[in-house]
């Protein structure tokens, strides 16, 4: 039985003591600029923040928790070597330490982008970007700058309606309009993908297989389509778990790939982040990639700011190294045999769970899935009750909701990504709830057996308690 | 170590699913781009792979350094390792179900409140990917907010920050414009900034302490200039203990990169983008934000909130496409901020100050250099001058395991031989006079 820990843990502001210190406050800087007012943050002793804190995380679910098919998130499984040796003291420098002295991390990053061009078959690779729409940015820069290089005026970027909010948000970023195509039959309709395209279109962006966990059986006509309106096949690498070792969105015809360390390559997701979300493109915008670029010279590593037409800087320095060590670590571990089993364990236990469950819950578009799949939670309306009560029911067995809503063109939609770590015991555990549900959704389903029972969101949007301060206002 | 379960049960599920073959689960996969395998070493055996990492990670040099412009060698307390490292928050990911995530939540609710009492705004974001990128959504919001197309940033900052701006800029047509500095003092050029000021001006912003680890002590004067542009303020948070809040000079926006307060240089990620703003522009705020509510027994709790502004709900007309943020080191830093309390911030802040006054009075001392190079208040960091070739004295240092700082002479060239020299709460006495004696010996190479 599921029991999560439920403290009423006050605010840390609401434990600590006033500052009582008296000490003079003599200026060490001028007058006019110094502050005469402490910041008023608590002022503890070291257990009770460190109780404080541990009591917290005991309301917090992670995959060391349970299990996390939160769909399109890949929340699998950190092996512990992989968090030991980003905290090696050899990993703390400054990043404008002289190359000279900081020849490990350069090999260590010069060897990811390696294995990275491999696992995607493309030309480069930039380890900058510092998570997937940072990537995705990147990348809409790298087109823009690729048409630009070209004195082609392309001010669109197409995408299909499956794609997640991070496509159109991070195309618009970077200053393009963006145009939404159909699906048919759960995939990209190749006609209105015709039809959309144009001289205008600068990039089509997909994810493949996509946010339904259909593979895009299409893609090498879709490649050819995008490319013949001499428009740039964007991969949005989200999804890339599915296929590693079993195709290549280079070999696809995708022409920028990015790449998800921290869901395919488990860096693992730290609450939100940080993550790390590496660009891999095809030789001919190789140029356009930000600076600097690592590089090898047969004798050392090295750090090549001297590329005129590149983007310039997308992160202030190299990237999320210390994230990057635990991709590059988790690769060493499994190796391209391993890699390849985590394609086809995720798929198997994808099909698996689909398999068992679509019997209980209807399954929209046709049948063979790969990492994930999205059934439909319609039939719970019709018993009063809807796809967010479904989410909170599992909550109470000690199981993370799938992700809820997502895409917006399965009604009600449950999406479920059970990644190649969990055991079949678990995954039949989830299932049998699963099932259970079906039977007797509960409408307005708050749980019990968690740390809290349903949130008033509605409620928090409304008042604006944003931080101490706007609460002690409220007060 | 096995870390995919389910071989054995291998069949039996394939049986389930009704096909004969993992391969069969691979045929929407058109044959001609299917590949056989990756061209990968097998994977080893943990013992290995740690034996063969930190061999190559025995190749980085870690020795005395005076490197700093944004990112800063700290002491992290074993403390907040110990929290950032337990699992439940490492793994677990953005709090979409908040029944379960309530500690994160909770603890990024205090994040944003610790930032809002450093900074004197109402409130913050729960993190951005650092301080660079910040700078960058701070110009956007500032443009989306006064529909205004001109953004203005001091010259003098780094260039990678410049770099990024200028990328985050393009999209929305932003122009962004440099103001110089005064070269008695490091400080913006106050006439300058007055010159530029104009109708299309979105907004501006200004680091204080400066680039140059200046104060800009006429920061008042700076907001009465810009009148009805939207002031962007650059922090160290690290001086926030000791100078004025941004919100007690008026500022709308605060940005600023958080590393050092509570997390490792990790060779430059990473990193902490902090943004806090007034809160009557939160609606155009980028990022994950986090509010206090009430479950359905009537209990506190929280929630991400106001999440029509984000991406995963308004899609191309989101505030920003941001959704994996740095929530594990905003959590580091809220456990580092309790840790030292506001006693411990002021203290670290007066300890910069006058450590680098120690030390940029005895480098003056030293025949050929000048130390400071301005005439001005100091926090952390200086420029230094010398007489003679800057890059041959920083070389010559370095073979002798001192990196003395950063040299300035590409970015900077009109200073002349100069580097930026930076104090950190980790130097010793012994350390800043290694430093001292080691530009003795070659100032005159």
């Amino acid at each position: 039985m599921f029991r999560q820990a439920r403290y009423d843990e006050p605010l840390i502001f609401e434990i600590g003591r006033k500052n009582t210190s008296k000490s003079e406050r003599n200026n060490v800087v001028p007058e006019k600029i110094s502050r005469k007012k402490l910041p008023e943050i608590p002022s503890l002793t070291e257990p009770e923040v460190v109780r404080h804190y541990t009591r917290l995380s005991q309301m917090n679910y992670g995959v060391d928790t349970g299990f996390y098919p939160l769909g399109s998130c890949t929340m699998k499984y950190t092996p512990k070597i992989v968090e030991e040796i980003a905290g090696f003291e050899e990993v703390n420098l400054h990043p404008y330490q002289s190359q000279s002295t900081v020849q490990g991390s350069l090999r260590i990053m010069y060897e990811l982008e390696q294995m990275l061009k491999e696992i995607g078959g493309v030309d480069d690779v930039t380890l900058q970007p510092a998570a997937g729409a940072h990537g995705e940015f990147t990348g809409m820069l790298i087109t823009r700058a690729y048409h630009e290089s070209r004195n082609e005026s392309r001010t669109e970027v197409i995408l299909p309606d499956t794609a997640h909010g991070t496509n159109p948000a991070s195309a618009h970023m970077a200053g393009f309009d963006v145009v939404e195509i159909p699906s048919e039959d759960g995939m990209v309709c190749l006609k209105a993908l015709k039809n959309a395209l144009s001289d205008k279109t600068a990039a089509f962006m997909l994810t493949n297989p996509n946010t339904l966990g259909i593979f895009e059986e299409n893609v090498c006509e879709i490649a050819e389509a995008v490319h013949d309106a001499g428009a740039l096949l964007y991969y949005d690498g989200a999804n890339l778990n599915a296929i590693m070792g079993k195709a290549r969105p280079g070999d696809m015809g995708f022409d920028l790939v990015h790449f998800n360390l921290h869901k395919t390559f488990c860096t693992p997701h730290g609450g939100g982040g940080p993550g790390a979300g590496p660009v891999g493109v095809k030789s001919f915008l190789r140029k356009f990639l930000p600076i600097p670029q690592v590089e090898y010279d047969e004798k050392k590593y090295y750090l090549n700011y001297d590329k005129p037409d590149s983007i310039g800087k997308i992160s202030p320095f190299y990237g999320n190294f210390a994230v990057l060590l635990k991709a590059y670590v988790y690769i060493k571990l499994l190796g391209g045999n391993g890699l390849k089993n985590v394609a086809e364990l995720s798929v198997l236990n994808a099909n698996y769970m689909k398999e068992k469950l679509k019997k209980h819950y209807p399954l929209p578009y046709k049948n063979l899935r790969k990492h994930e799949f999205v059934l439909a939670g319609s039939e719970l309306k019709e018993k009063n009750a809807r796809t967010l009560d479904l989410a909170k029911m599992l909550l109470d067995y000690g199981l993370h909701a799938p992700t809820i809503y997502f895409p917006h063109l399965v009604d009600e939609a449950i999406m479920i990504e059970p990644t190649e770590t969990e055991s079949k015991n678990e995954m039949d555990k989830f299932i049998h709830a699963m099932i259970k549900i079906s039977k007797n959704p509960l409408k307005n389903y708050s749980p019990k057996n968690t740390s809290a029972g349903k949130i008033d969101e509605i409620g928090a949007a409304k008042n604006m308690i944003l931080s101490w301060k706007m609460f002690k206002e409220k007060k | 170590m096995n870390y995919i379960p389910n071989f054995e049960y291998r069949k039996e599920m394939l049986k389930e699913i009704g096909v004969k073959s993992i391969d069969e689960l691979f045929s929407d996969i058109p044959e001609k781009i299917r590949i056989k395998k990756l061209n990968l070493p097998d994977g080893k055996s943990e013992m290995e792979v740690k034996k063969q990492v930190t061999e190559i990670l025995e190749q980085n040099k870690k020795f005395l350094s005076f490197l700093g412009s944004g990112i800063y060698d700290i002491y992290v307390p074993s403390a907040v390792k110990a929290i950032t490292g337990r699992s439940e928050f490492y793994t677990s990911y953005t709090p979409y179900q908040p029944e379960v995530s309530q500690g994160m939540l909770q603890a990024m609710f205090e994040y944003q409140s610790m930032i809002a009492e450093l900074t004197g705004m109402d409130v913050a974001n729960a993190s951005m990917y650092d301080g660079a990128t910040a700078v960058g959504e701070a110009a956007l919001m500032c443009s989306r907010m006064n529909r205004k197309k001109e953004f203005i940033i001091p010259g003098a900052i780094s260039w990678e920050k410049k770099s990024v701006l200028r990328n985050y800029a393009k999209g929305a047509g932003l122009k962004i414009k440099e103001i110089g500095y005064d070269t008695e003092t490091g400080k913006i050029n106050l006439d300058e900034l007055k010159n530029n000021i104009n109708d299309n001006t979105a907004g501006i912003y200004v680091e204080n302490p400066n680039f140059f680890g200046v104060f800009e002590d006429e920061i008042d004067e700076i907001k009465n200039i810009i009148g009805k542009a939207l002031f962007v303020a650059g922090v160290n948070p690290m001086s926030l203990g000791i100078i004025k809040s941004p919100a007690e000079y008026n500022a709308d926006i605060v940005v600023g990169e958080g590393q050092s307060i509570g997390n490792p240089m990790g060779f430059g990620g990473p990193l902490l983008g902090i943004f806090a703003c007034k809160k009557e522009y939160i609606r155009q705020m980028p990022g994950r934000v986090i509010g206090m509510t009430k479950d359905t027994n009537g209990r506190r709790a929280f929630c991400m909130t106001l999440q029509t502004r984000e991406q995963h709900i308004r899609r191309e007309k989101a505030s920003s496409n941001i959704c994996t943020n740095e929530s594990l080191c905003a959590l580091s830093t809220v456990v580092y901020l309790s840790l030292i309390g506001p006693d411990g911030l002021e203290k670290i802040g007066r300890e910069l100050v006058s450590k680098t006054k120690f030390l940029s009075d005895e480098l003056n001392k030293i025949d050929g250099f000048k130390a400071p190079l301005f005439s001005s208040y100091h926090f952390n960091e200086f420029v230094i001058q010398s007489k003679n070739d800057i890059n041959r004295i920083h070389k010559k240092l370095v073979e002798k395991g001192v990196d003395p700082g950063l040299v300035l002479t590409k970015q900077f060239p009109e200073l002349g031989n100069t580097m930026l020299c930076t104090v950190s709460e980790m130097h010793s006495k012994e350390d800043l006079l290694t430093l001292v004696n080691g530009l003795k010996e070659v100032s005159h190479v």
